[in-house]
């Protein structure tokens, strides 16, 4: 009995502070604007949404990695398959939380669009270096 | 491989801690990070000379388990002098937090009295499972003590919402075990798995994150304030 009641409270727990942890690791992004070249490549107007979300990500993939970023990109994409989770569980009874948990998908774009300016401007730096060394 | 990732981003704690210039500020956490580190040598060191199913690996491991826990647990309350030291309440948070450590020990001492054999082990087993507990709950205080006086530090705020996550998942983990003993195998597995992400997390918040950061907390609720 005790041992089920800490069971639900855990996982109570471990879901309000992964979201809120989540959360965190995206806030900085979400002031950022994204640059001209990003939008160009992934066809993102001026808001991002959830329906890019992968094929940001696949073009993030094809750009060299910076070791310092893997974790955040895991962890921001689990977060949103856990929101896609709730979309269609929960969200269904609740449409509150079906227009929150699209909402925050389409910060988790938005931060992975952010990652990708970042990469291209880095791959940008090595082919500068490369040409002048 | 994983136990690799465990020892490097143990000391990559303490080593973005001193890059970042925030060791002393977070004293207890790297001092937590840097005996996690010596002990999971030792175990190696350990497990390579007498084997995995010895009795001296056995005792190591849950005897050095249990005082890393109250090390964490230390450092958690350190985290909370940190949050309420602007309200000098310092003092009262040590004596609550020695009170709840001497109340959790208490509690497991009474749960394990039956056992006639290795009553001393079952102890310290027992104890680091309700610590992790104790743990979690003091984190989630922390957390609604965060949101409540408004703190703006983005590393903090990131410190604490790991270890938020940590203790949840070992939380969540120990009671599936004992829920259901045929798991058991597959979550002891996983702790060290799981063990990884404190760390990782922590390393990355000394790493990537500006030390003067800040950072509204409200907009990170869950339930919006």
């Amino acid at each position: 009995m005790i041992a089920a009641i800490i069971l639900v409270c855990s996982v109570a727990f471990l879901l309000q502070f992964f979201v809120s942890y989540c959360r965190s690791l995206i806030a900085a992004s979400a002031k950022e604007p994204l640059p001209a070249e990003v939008q160009d490549v992934t066809g993102i107007g001026r808001v991002a949404t959830a329906n890019d979300f992968f094929r940001v990500v696949q073009l993030l993939h094809l750009c060299p990695e910076r070791p310092e970023e893997r974790g955040e990109i895991k962890a921001i994409g689990a977060y949103f398959r856990f929101l896609g989770f709730l979309r269609g569980t929960l969200a269904r009874m609740m449409p509150s939380l079906d227009k929150w948990a699209d909402l925050e998908r389409g910060q988790c774009t938005h931060f992975a669009a952010v990652v990708l300016g970042r990469r291209i401007a880095f791959s940008r730096n090595l082919i500068a270096q490369q040409m002048d060394t | 491989m994983v136990w690799c990732l465990g020892f490097a981003s143990e000391v990559a704690v303490v080593v973005c801690a001193i890059r970042a210039k925030v060791f002393k500020r977070y004293l207890p956490l790297n001092l937590y990070m840097a005996a996690s580190a010596t002990v999971e040598l030792l175990r190696y060191r350990i497990l390579n000379h007498y084997g995995f199913t010895s009795s001296n690996y056995f005792y190591f491991y849950y005897y050095s388990d249990a005082l890393l826990t109250i090390t964490l647990y230390l450092a958690l309350i350190s985290l909370f002098v940190i949050v309420f030291r602007e309200m000098s309440a310092e003092r009262y948070v040590i004596y609550g937090a020695s009170l709840l450590l001497g109340g959790t020990a208490l509690f497991s001492y009474l749960v394990v009295q039956q056992s006639s054999n290795r009553l001393l082990t079952h102890f310290v087993v027992e104890m680091s499972q309700n610590l992790y507990f104790v743990g979690l709950v003091l984190t989630y205080v922390l957390w609604g003590a965060i949101l409540k006086l408004r703190e703006t530090r983005t590393q903090l705020i990131q410190l604490v919402l790991s270890l938020g996550v940590y203790f949840s998942l070992f939380a969540v983990n120990y009671a599936v075990r004992n829920l259901y003993p045929p798991f058991s195998p597959l979550s002891i597995a996983l702790l060290q798995f799981l063990g990884c992400f404190l760390p990782v997390a922590w390393a990355y918040a000394f790493w990537r994150i500006p030390k003067d950061a800040r950072l509204a907390p409200a907009r990170l609720a869950v339930i919006p304030r």
